[in-house]
C-alpha cells in the first residue's frame, strides 16, 4: 500500500497518485497549523493592539487607499490562482502558467506595496521598538508577508517543473498544494485586512 | 554581541570542566571507533539518511536515553545542593541554570522523543503499514529535533545555559534581566525541534487516517494507535502558537521589539499566557501516548481485550477539546479576574472525568484476567496508584482559590513529577521493554529489570513524597538553599536519598541494555512474549523487515493478531508476494537541519551573518527537495522470498 | 467535480466566488469608514462579513469539501476554527480582564 501507483483516472490529475492523495490531505493538515499560527498572533495582536505608550495610533498612521489596494491585489490573485486550477484541471499546461504568472505578479505588488507601507512608517519613526502595538504590527503583518514572499519563491520553482515536465499526477498535485497555500494566505489577509486596518481606522 | 574567549567557553567550575573533559574524550572515542572499525558509511547509510520509521524511532529512543541521563544528572546536583541547609554545592546561578534546562530537557528533549520514538517504531506495525506517509518528513523531523537538542545542550559550555526557568517567563527572561546568550538557546533550540515535533504531528495524524491495512476501521485500531492519534491533533494544533510565541520573545532579544518587555508598554503577562496556551496541551501530548502503552500491555498480560474500548476511545477524544481548555490553571495566581479563575477551575476539574474513565477501564481490564507479572506489566501496575496521587492532588491545585496557597511551592513540584514520571517516566520504561524484542530481537533480563522496577519505584516515592509535605510547609520552588530554621533538613534529605536510589536504578538500566545483549536468549518467532494481541506482533521475524510485511495484513476485529492466532492463521506465509515500493533514503533532512544549528548558534551570539548564511543555505535545501523526483525503488520477489525464508526458519 | 474536468468549461464558480468577494470587501469598507456606528457594532458586522468571505475561500476556491478526505479536511479545518476561537477570545479575555480592570478602577 506503501506509495502504490494505483491510478484512477477519472478523478483530477491531482488526485491520481496515491502520493498526490496523501500530500494534499498533509498539506490541509499543514494548514490547520496554519490557523494556529496565525490566531497566536491575532491573539497578540487583540491584546497588545491599546498599547501605543508613546508612538502613534494606527488612525494616525493607517492609508485607507493603500490598504485598499493592497487587498484587491492579493483579491485578484487568489482568483486568478484560481482560474489556473481550472486550467489544470482542463489539462491546458499553458493556461495553468500563464494564469500563475499574473497570479505571481499580482502577489509581487501586494508585496511590494507592504513594503512601501513598512518603509514608509520607518521613515516617519515608527519601527518594531515604538509600542508593543507596533511590534505585534509589524510581527504580524511581515509573517504573512513571509509567507506571500516564499508562496512566490515556490510557485517559480513549481512553473519551471511544469515547464520541464508538463503535468502529471505529480507536478498537478504540487500546483494544486501551492494553490492551496496561496488561497490560505488570502483567506489570512482577509482578517488583517478587516480586524487590523478597518478596526484601525475606526478607532 | 561581544564576548571574550573567556567567556564564550564556559571556564572555571569544575563540574562543567568534567562535563567538557568528558564530553571530550566521549566523542573522540565515539569517532575513533566509528574510523577504527570502519563503520562511518554504515552509520551514514544505514542509519542517519535512513526513511525507515524503525530505525528513525530507535534513534530518537538512543537521544531520549542520552537526555535521560543529562536531565537525571541535572535533578541530582539540584538534590545534592538542597540535601542540607547552606549547602555550597552549587551556586544561585548555576542552580537556576540547572533547573532551567533540566525542565527543559526532560520535558522536550527526553519525555516527547522516547514517546516519539516508540510511536515511530510502533505505530506504523500496528496499523498494519508499510512506513509512514511522509517518509522524507519522518526523518526531516528526527533531525530538526536532534539538532535542536544540540544546539540547547551545548549552552553550558558554550556561552552559559539559560537560567529563567523552563517556562522562560519575561520580563525576566528579557534582555534587562537576563543578558547573554542563555536564553537565546533556550529560544532558537526549543523552536528548531518544536518544527520536527510539528511535521511529526502531520505525519503520523495522516499516517494513521490514510495508511491503515484492509479492514482496520478507526474503531478496530489499537489504544496505542487511537492515543497518538490524538496525540498529534493535539500537535498540530498546540506547536503552532509556542512557534510563535518563542518567535516573538526572539525579536524582543534580538532585533528590538517591545512585545513582553517593560518599556515600550509591552505585556510580560501574555508571555505566560502563550506559553500555557502551548504548555497544557504539551502535558497531554506527553501523557497520552503513555496512556496507549499501559493500555496495551494491561490488555496483553492480563490476556484480555481492553474493557470499554469504546468509553477509552470518547474519552481520549473529549481530551483533546479539553485539554485545550485548561491553560490558565498555571497561572491562577497572576491577578486574573475571578470569572476567568473560575471558568478555566471548572474545565480542569472537567477534564479529570475522562482521566478516571480510563483508571476504571484499566482496572476492570485486570479483573478477573490471567495476569503475568513481567517487567513491563509491573510498571504499569506502579502506574496507576502513583499516577492516581498525582491526579488526585492535580484536583487540590484546581482550585483556583486553595492554588494560592499551593501555587509555586513544592507542592506542585511533587503533583506534577507524580504525574509525569509515574505517567510518562513509567510508561517508556514499560513501552521500551515490552517492544525491546521487537526492536533488538531478544529480551531485556527480566531479573535485572525487576531490580530496577523496585529501586526506581522506592527512589521515587522516597524522593517525591516528602515534597508535598515541604510544600505544605511553605518550602518555595526554585530557590537555591534554606536555613537550618526553616525545619525543612529532614524531609529534604530523605527526599534526596530517593533521587539517587532512581539514579541508581537507571544505571542498572543501562547495564541490562549491555548484559542482556550479551546474554539474552535470541527471539525465534515475532511474537516474544506469546501473548501479543496486535499486528506488531505479527511479523514474520522477530524484528521486522524493512519492509515490515511481506502481504499486508487483513483485519477483522479488535485485537487483531490474537485472532489470528486463534483461528490458526498465519497471513505470512504460502502466499504469491508482489514487488513491495519503498521510498528511498535522503541525505537533505541532515545537512538542512545541520543548517539550521549553524543559523541558531549563530543567532545566539547576535552573529547575524550566520543566520543569514543559515537561511541561504537552508533555502537550497528546499529548492534541491523541490526538484528531487525520485520515487522510490521497488523490493523484487526474489528478494522477499529470500528474506522471508531466512525469517521464518 | 466531474463538471471542471470538462475541457473547456467556463469558470463560473471562480467568477461568481470573486465578485462577491469584492463586494463584501467594498461593502466591510464603507461599513467601518463611512457609518458612525459605534465600534464594537462595526466589528461585528465587519467580522461577519470576513467569516463569510474566508467560507467562500474555502469552498469555492480550495475546494475544501471535495475528495475522498474532503469530510476529514473539513473536520480539521473547523477544529482549527475552534482553536483559533479558543485562542483569540481567551487570550484577549484574560489580557483585558483582571489585571487590566483594577488598574482602570483604581
Amino acid at each position: 500500500m506503501a506509495h502504490d501507483h494505483n491510478v484512477n483516472p477519472n478523478a483530477p490529475l491531482e488526485y491520481q497518485s496515491e502520493v498526490g492523495r496523501l500530500n494534499i490531505t498533509g498539506f490541509w493538515t499543514f494548514l490547520g497549523a496554519e490557523i494556529a499560527l496565525f490566531s497566536t498572533l491575532f491573539a497578540s495582536y487583540f491584546a497588545l493592539q491599546s498599547r501605543v505608550g508613546d508612538g502613534p495610533t494606527s488612525t494616525e498612521m493607517f492609508e485607507a487607499g493603500l490598504v485598499m489596494i493592497m487587498t484587491m491585489l492579493l483579491l485578484t490573485s487568489s482568483f486568478t490562482c484560481g482560474i489556473a486550477i481550472h486550467e489544470m484541471r482542463a489539462n491546458n499546461v499553458k493556461g495553468v502558467i500563464i494564469w500563475m504568472i499574473i497570479t505571481l505578479i499580482l502577489g509581487a505588488g501586494f508585496i511590494g506595496y507592504e513594503l512601501y507601507e513598512f518603509v514608509h512608517y520607518v521613515h516617519e519613526g515608527v519601527t518594531l521598538s515604538t509600542s508593543a502595538h507596533w511590534s505585534i504590527f509589524f510581527i504580524l503583518l511581515g509573517t504573512h508577508g513571509l509567507h506571500v514572499s516564499i508562496g512566490i519563491g515556490w510557485i517559480i520553482l513549481l512553473l519551471i517543473q511544469l515547464a520541464r515536465r508538463g503535468l502529471t499526477p505529480k507536478t498537478a498535485s504540487k500546483v494544486f498544494i501551492s494553490s492551496l497555500y496561496w488561497h490560505f494566505l488570502d483567506v489570512v489577509w482577509i482578517f488583517i485586512f478587516t480586524c487590523v486596518y478597518l478596526m484601525g481606522m475606526v478607532s | 554581541m561581544d564576548l571574550k574567549w573567556n567567556e564564550f567557553i564556559i571556564t572555571g567550575d569544575p563540574l562543567i570542566l568534567g562535563a567538557q573533559i568528558s564530553i571530550l574524550l566521549g566523542s573522540i572515542a565515539a569517532v575513533a571507533a566509528l574510523t577504527y572499525f570502519k563503520k562511518w558509511t554504515w552509520l551514514w547509510k544505514e542509519w542517519l539518511t535512513s526513511v525507515d520509521h524503525k530505525k528513525l524511532g530507535i534513534m530518537y529512543i538512543l537521544s531520549a536515553l542520552l537526555m535521560l541521563f543529562r536531565g537525571g544528572v541535572d535533578g541530582l546536583m539540584m538534590r545534592t545542593q538542597l540535601a542540607t541547609p547552606n549547602m555550597e554545592f552549587l551556586d544561585p546561578q548555576h542552580y537556576n541554570e540547572v533547573f532551567s534546562t533540566h525542565g527543559v530537557i526532560m520535558i522536550i528533549f527526553m519525555a516527547m522523543p522516547f514517546l516519539i520514538g516508540l510511536i515511530n517504531y510502533i505505530v506504523p506495525l500496528q496499523i498494519g503499514a508499510r512506513d509512514v506517509a511522509f517518509p522524507f518528513l519522518n526523518n526531516l523531523s528526527f533531525w530538526t529535533f536532534f539538532v535542536g537538542m544540540a544546539l540547547f545542550n551545548i549552552s553550558f559550555i558554550i556561552g552559559g545555559s539559560p537560567d529563567a526557568g523552563w517556562t522562560g517567563y519575561t520580563p525576566l527572561a528579557t534582555n534587562d534581566f537576563s543578558p547573554g546568550p542563555g536564553q537565546n538557546y533556550y529560544l532558537l533550540g526549543i523552536q528548531i525541534a518544536g518544527i520536527g515535533t510539528l511535521m511529526t504531528g502531520i505525519n503520523f495524524f495522516v499516517t494513521i487516517l490514510k495508511m491503515r491495512t484492509k479492514g482496520m476501521t478507526l474503531m478496530k485500531m489499537s489504544m496505542f494507535t487511537w492515543t497518538t492519534l490524538i496525540t498529534m491533533l493535539i500537535i498540530i494544533f498546540a506547536f503552532p502558537v509556542l512557534t510563535v510565541a518563542l518567535a516573538m520573545q526572539t525579536f524582543d532579544r534580538l532585533f528590538g521589539s517591545v512585545l513582553f518587555t517593560l518599556h515600550g508598554d509591552g505585556n510580560p503577562m501574555l508571555w505566560v499566557n502563550l506559553f500555557w496556551v502551548w504548555g497544557h496541551p504539551e502535558v497531554y501530548i506527553v501523557i497520552l501516548p503513555a496512556f496507549g502503552i499501559f493500555s496495551e500491555i494491561i490488555s496483553t498480560f492480563a490476556r484480555k481485550q481492553l474493557f470499554a474500548y469504546k468509553a477509552m476511545v470518547v474519552s481520549i477524544v473529549t481530551i483533546s477539546v479539553l485539554s485545550f481548555l485548561v491553560w490558565v490553571h498555571h497561572f491562577f495566581t497572576m491577578g486574573n479576574s475571578a470569572e476567568a479563575n473560575s471558568f478555566f477551575s471548572i474545565t480542569t476539574m472537567a477534564i479529570s472525568i475522562p482521566t478516571g474513565v480510563k483508571i476504571f477501564n484499566w482496572l476492570f481490564t485486570m479483573y478477573r484476567g490471567r495476569i503475568t507479572f513481567t517487567t513491563p506489566m509491573l510498571w504499569s501496575l506502579a502506574f496507576i496508584p502513583n499516577f492516581v496521587i498525582g491526579g488526585v492532588t492535580g484536583v487540590m491545585l484546581a482550585m483556583a482559590a486553595a492554588d494560592y496557597q499551593y501555587h509555586n511551592t513544592y507542592f506542585l513540584v511533587s503533583h506534577f513529577h507524580y504525574v509525569l514520571i509515574s505517567g510518562t517516566v513509567f510508561a517508556c520504561f514499560a513501552g521500551l521493554i515490552y517492544w525491546y524484542p521487537k526492536m533488538f530481537g531478544h529480551k531485556m533480563n527480566e531479573k535485572i529489570g525487576k531490580w530496577v522496577f523496585w529501586i526506581f519505584i522506592i527512589g521515587f516515592n522516597v524522593c517525591f513524597f516528602p515534597q508535598y509535605f515541604l510544600g505544605l510547609d511553605g518550602m518555595p520552588r526554585r530557590i537555591s538553599t534554606y536555613l537550618p530554621e526553616d525545619g525543612w533538613t529532614g524531609l529534604n534529605f530523605i527526599s534526596t536519598v530517593g533521587a539517587f536510589l532512581m539514579g541508581l536504578a537507571f544505571i542498572i538500566f543501562v547495564y541490562n541494555i549491555y548484559y542482556s545483549w550479551r546474554y539474552a536468549p535470541r527471539e525465534k518467532t515475532g511474537d516474544a512474549w506469546g501473548l501479543g494481541r496486535n499486528l506488531e506482533w505479527a511479523t514474520s521475524s522477530s524484528i521486522p523487515p524493512h519492509y515490515n510485511f511481506a502481504v499486508l495484513p487483513e483485519v477483522t476485529g479488535l485485537d487483531p493478531y490474537w485472532d489470528m492466532k486463534e483461528k490458526g492463521l498465519d497471513q505470512q506465509k504460502n502466499v504469491d508476494y508482489k514487488p513491495i515500493h519503498m521510498p528511498s533514503n535522503s541525505a537533505v533532512p541532515a545537512i538542512m537541519s545541520v543548517l539550521m544549528g549553524f543559523a541558531g548558534f549563530g543567532l545566539v551570539f547576535h552573529w547575524y551573518w550566520m543566520g543569514i548564511v543559515g537561511a541561504i543555505g537552508i533555502f537550497i535545501t528546499m529548492i534541491v527537495r523541490s526538484f528531487d523526483y525520485n520515487d522510490g525503488y521497488y523490493i523484487s520477489v526474489e528478494e522477499i522470498k529470500e528474506t522471508e525464508a531466512k525469517a521464518n526458519k | 467535480m466531474s463538471q471542471q474536468t470538462k475541457k473547456g468549461h467556463f469558470p463560473w464558480k471562480h467568477i461568481i466566488g470573486f465578485l462577491i468577494s469584492i463586494a463584501l470587501t467594498l461593502v466591510a469598507f464603507a461599513t467601518a469608514l463611512w457609518t458612525d456606528w459605534s465600534s464594537s457594532t462595526i466589528f461585528i458586522i465587519i467580522l461577519i462579513f470576513a467569516v463569510i468571505q474566508a467560507a467562500l475561500q474555502l469552498v469555492m476556491f480550495m475546494h475544501m469539501t471535495e475528495g475522498e478526505d474532503g469530510g476529514l479536511i473539513s473536520g480539521n479545518t473547523l477544529f482549527g476554527f475552534f482553536i483559533a476561537i479558543v485562542i483569540i477570545v481567551g487570550t484577549y479575555w484574560l489580557m483585558t480582564s483582571g489585571h487590566m480592570h483594577m488598574g482602570m478602577s483604581m
